[in-house]
């Protein structure tokens, strides 16, 4: 998302050429608006219907269907707690609760493949494994603490 | 590239493997990259580079060494020692060759197992082409192109007896007939690799580990049943196996193993990418299908089934990432040899990812029909010390739960089966008595209930009332009459829904009923979790 926004149009522009604008590619070009815009707004949407001629109402309908497809700016502190079987085994479900209280974002992934280090919390990119209450209560509150410091300062 | 260009690249890289004094491997797949490996595999850089040693030790990642709990591994080629919980201040001892505490190939975890879908998981290079070349890669594929006709790729197929690794466990060889007795001239091959379930990540972890080992399963299927396109759909969440599959993709293209004239033969076969966005419904078939169209990923009802009308209404082979993984071997070595591992009925290897509430997590390849207790006792080292083996889930939502009395049960399709569990994809989720198998029920539902795809009634609206019912149960708040409802409910999702997602969806709750239905009758009727995990709201009320 560091492209300003003629570049982003053209990026997307050329994946769009790459496919011939066919329309059985839309998901693919799904993907490439929302890493490029981050989100799909309307207007983005209303614009790839456009270029591929499709129908806006068939776009939105399959944009919709599939949860990593975004309509909104991602939020800027996100923790995703792993609920794979795995984790919800070794107590996921409790890590997602202390995010909730905590003013983070909570995303929740389905299995994040790292069964064996269950349970998996991931804050802002970086991963706890093995992940205990304590440990992902410290983690979020450092956060919250270094956001509000003043520049300069550590953290 | 040609015969000779392979073979000579084959030699070229198993010199240039036997120069070297030490190949020191990184785990760089997803548990152990969680766990801090990419720093490790940078640490182990820098200090080959900073002793000048880079012409004879060679660091690179590699895909997954198997025993995930005890991540990151680096495995050193020298001693054939595999380190565990390695942290970038083990490095310098690494490059020594002196770090404790290292584990062998004959620990308890790597003796039971028999890698051939995994054999070069943690042995080669995933991002260089030469490596898979080295261990004899594409071979099979030449084989098939220059050596054997396409009924006689098929027959190799039926004679090892292969079944479809998916879950379904139908006959791969009887699929690639039907698709290869279909008239059409367009036809296509699919790769499944819409690996969804939670808990599961064998699919991923070969994909990240080996893609080229998938892709020439492919491409010698593309010839057995005369294709000329395939396309691989991988989940979206494993942006690891997307990029892996992007780079093995392009230098199986440049190589001109993909594409035009392959070996210089008549035969074409292209494969491209279909990235999924998240859907569990797409690893249905006639989803999948719909999703690489760039449609909504519902599923249509079957017949006809996908090998006689499938993407773009063409006939169309879809296979499993495992299933295609088995396939350069069962042409390198024979359908008979692969006949002759695991179970009459069942032959070859399974890929487990073996997890929760046990002591060894991680991903164990076993011959089919290997007892439950060997994976878990054996192999596993047990459940965590003070606490009881209690039930091992598999098949994720659709699959069911084995109870300890069925721990020596041989794990094969029709075994599974009979208990009321599923082999599914491989996940393989033990429980101990700190977990309640109510509350289990009603995870995998509200995963159903989620994921539900909306299309028919019995399974959008069926989800959502036996998610209900079992949110009751466990809050302490469950009637008699919620038994007989669950059954009926159940007995009407598996007869009415659409789709796979619907008719297994009350798998979980009807095995747990039938192995666990005293944890039910305590909490409907005293209130009680026998674990202790469900908080009881009707319960505190009283004691408050």
């Amino acid at each position: 998302m560091t492209e300003p926004a003629g570049e982003r149009e053209k990026l997307l522009e050329n994946a769009m050429m790459r496919h011939h604008y066919a329309g059985d590619a839309l998901i693919e070009i799904l993907h490439a608006a929302q890493q490029l815009h981050g989100y799909l707004s309307l207007s983005l949407l209303r614009e790839i219907a456009r270029k591929l001629r499709l129908p806006p109402s068939k776009v939105l309908g399959v944009a919709t269907f599939y949860h990593l497809f975004r309509f909104a700016p991602p939020a800027e502190h996100t923790a995703c707690v792993c609920l794979g079987t795995a984790c919800y085994v070794e107590g996921a479900a409790g890590l997602a609760n202390i995010v909730r209280e905590s003013g983070w974002t909570l995303e929740v992934d389905r299995c994040a493949g790292a069964c064996g280090l269950a349970p998996l919390v991931v804050c802002d990119g970086m991963a706890l494994t093995r992940t205990t209450s304590a440990q992902l209560e410290s983690r979020l509150r450092d956060k919250y603490e270094s956001r509000n410091a003043p520049p300069g300062s550590a953290g | 590239m040609n015969r000779e260009t392979l073979l000579q690249v084959q030699q070229a890289e198993r010199q240039r493997v036997a120069l070297l004094k030490d190949r020191i491997l990184c785990c760089t797949v997803a548990g152990c990259l969680a766990g801090g490996a990419g720093a490790v595999r940078d640490a182990l850089e820098g200090e080959v580079a900073q002793r000048g040693r880079t012409a004879q030790i060679e660091v690179c990642g590699t895909g997954c060494l198997g025993l995930c709990s005890e991540g990151p591994l680096v495995r050193s080629s020298a001693g054939d020692a595999i380190y565990t919980n390695v942290t970038s201040a083990d490095v310098s001892a690494i490059v020594d060759g002196n770090r404790v505490p290292t584990i062998g190939p004959g620990h308890p975890f790597f003796a039971g197992q028999r890698r051939i879908i995994l054999a070069n998981s943690g042995q080669t290079d995933p991002e260089r082409i030469a490596d898979y070349i080295g261990t004899g890669g594409y071979r099979s594929l030449l084989r098939a192109v220059t050596e054997m006709t396409p009924e006689q790729i098929i027959a190799e197929v039926r004679r090892s007896g292969l079944r479809g690794r998916g879950g379904a466990g139908y006959s791969t060889g009887l699929k690639w007939e039907l698709v290869a007795r279909q008239p059409s001239k367009v036809k296509y091959v699919v790769c499944n690799a819409d690996e969804g379930d939670p808990g599961a990540f064998m699919n991923r972890a070969v994909l990240e580990g080996d893609p080229h080992r998938v892709l020439e399963g492919m491409a010698i299927a593309g010839r057995a049943v005369g294709a000329s396109q395939g396309y691989v759909y991988v989940r979206g969440e494993s942006p690891l196996a997307v990029a892996r599959l992007r780079t093995a993709l392009e230098q199986a293209r440049r190589q001109e193993l993909l594409g035009d004239r392959i070996f210089e033969s008549s035969f074409n076969f292209r494969i491209d990418l279909r990235i999924g966005a998240g859907a569990y419904v797409c690893g249905e078939e006639t989803a999948l299908l719909a999703s690489i169209e760039g449609k909504r990923g519902q599923p249509v009802a079957r017949p006809p089934y996908p090998p006689e009308r499938g993407l773009w209404t063409q006939p169309t082979l879809i296979n499993n990432v495992e299933t295609f993984a088995n396939i350069r071997t069962i042409v390198e070595k024979g359908g008979d040899w692969f006949a002759s591992i695991g179970s009459p009925t069942s032959p070859g290897t399974k890929v487990f990812a073996l997890a929760g509430r046990i002591a060894r997590a991680g991903l164990v390849e076993v011959p089919i029909g290997t007892p439950l207790a060997t994976i878990i006792h054996d192999l596993g080292g047990g459940v965590p010390a003070g606490y009881e083996f209690k039930a091992a889930q598999t098949g994720g939502p659709a699959g069911g739960c084995i109870p300890a009395t069925h721990l020596d049960l041989p794990m094969d399709y029709d075994s599974l089966q009979s208990i009321g569990a599923i082999m599914g994809s491989g996940g393989l989720i033990v429980m101990d008595t700190s977990s309640c198998m109510v509350d289990i029920a009603r995870f995998f539902m509200e995963f159903c209930r989620d994921e539900s795809c909306g299309k028919c009634i019995p399974c959008r609206a069926g989800t959502v009332q036996m998610h209900d019912i079992l949110a009751r149960i466990t809050r302490g708040e469950g009637v008699n009459a919620d038994f007989g409802m669950l059954e009926e409910l159940s007995g009407l999702l598996r007869a009415a829904s659409l789709c796979g997602l619907g008719i297994a969806a009350p798998n979980p709750v009807l095995s747990t009923l039938r192995h666990f239905r005293p944890e039910y009758e305590a909490h409907v009727r005293e209130h009680r979790c026998p674990a202790g995990h469900c908080h009881m709201s009707v319960l505190s009320e009283v004691t408050a």
